[in-house]
């Protein structure tokens, strides 16, 4: 619930450059980073290793799409140490795009709502 | 989420909400799934936003640069043992494990970098700044300091010395900036107001209370 109230925080703190993350994923994804490797399913230097390899690929840019290559990293990283496998996130992906397109407006969009409104 | 329904950005508006971005839905997929194996709480991760959208940001960077200009003792333990100083004013966590200070002087000025990727001293800068991430500054820092700190408005003289310092997933630098003239009379809290994220990172000096020209 806390983490629904996240993603509507007003004002984000703004400093010279902006602010701190420009959308809410940004910091989901940064905190789940984070977490995952204090809690040691990877350790920083193998985060800091895909995240190298993931920005060394990736076109030049100016930073804004610095988070965007964050995701892909995590995203990698889970997969090779077998948190997650890709077909699970693609399922999961697509049953969250479904959950939100058939919960009614003002309801809050929760994944069961997605395989019970779905099935006719 | 917006509820908008003039947005035409999106996909698909049956009946249902708007759908947010294929990246979001990626992170919620991601996040989702490992909640449910129990490999993360949401309620730690709540805590991490929270902790780096309000509550860390450069004010922890200045303090210590402001007691450093200050109190000579503890100037001295933390150009021995940065991590063991900084850990002294509380300021601990993720990526200021390995902290190391590098002094400006009339002879030296320090620039710090991460060529890899971003690495950055978050307990006591908060998170980097967009153009720290970006591949022109990681490129150009080493290669071309000079003018690199050219386009953000400092020119070094040539018989100063450009020191650049590339962070890596051990180590993260912090600038001690030189304390800018002027400056006699002011205890450490009206001197931390002075120093800025950019000088902590080398890419400014920390201009006088006067507003004076920071040269």
């Amino acid at each position: 619930m806390q983490r629904e109230q996240v993603a509507v925080l007003p004002g984000l703190p703004v400093d010279a450059n902006g602010p701190v993350f420009a959308e809410p994923w940004q910091a989901q994804a940064f905190a789940l980073t984070l977490k995952l490797c204090e809690a040691g399913h990877f350790t920083w230097a193998e985060w800091v290793e895909t995240l190298s390899a993931v920005l060394r690929e990736a076109p030049s840019d100016d930073g804004s799409a610095y988070y965007d290559h964050w995701l892909s990293a995590l995203e990698r990283l889970c997969v090779a140490k077998s948190l997650t496998e890709p077909r699970a996130l693609d399922a999961r992906v697509h049953a969250w795009a479904e959950a939100y397109r058939t919960t009614p407006h003002g309801q809050p969009v929760e994944l069961q709502q997605a395989s019970s409104v779905s099935r006719p | 989420m917006s509820h908008d329904h003039e947005h035409d950005h999106d996909h698909h508006h049956d009946h249902g909400q708007d759908i947010p971005s294929d990246t979001a839905l990626r992170v919620k997929a991601l996040e989702s799934l490992l909640i449910e194996k129990g490999l993360v709480d949401p309620a730690a991760l709540d805590a991490v936003v929270d902790t780096y959208e309000n509550k860390i940001g450069p004010r922890n960077g200045a303090r210590i640069v402001a007691r450093a200009w200050t109190d000579p003792d503890y100037k001295a333990r933390l150009m021995g043992d940065a991590t063991a100083a900084i850990a002294e004013m509380g300021y601990t966590g993720a990526q200021g494990e390995h902290m190391v200070v590098v002094e400006n002087t009339p002879e030296v000025h320090n620039l710090v970098v991460c060529t890899l990727c971003s690495c950055y001293p978050w307990p006591v800068l908060g998170l980097p700044p967009v153009w720290y991430k970006s591949s022109a500054y990681r490129s150009r820092a080493v290669i071309e300091p000079r003018g690199v700190l050219n386009e953000f408005g400092l020119s070094v003289p040539d018989d100063v010395a450009v020191r650049v310092w590339d962070s890596t997933a051990e180590i993260r630098y912090l600038v001690l900036p030189e304390r800018p003239a002027g400056t006699d009379g002011m205890d450490a809290e009206a001197l931390a107001a002075l120093v800025t994220r950019d000088a902590m990172v080398g890419v400014a000096k920390v201009a006088g209370p006067a507003a004076k020209e920071g040269a």
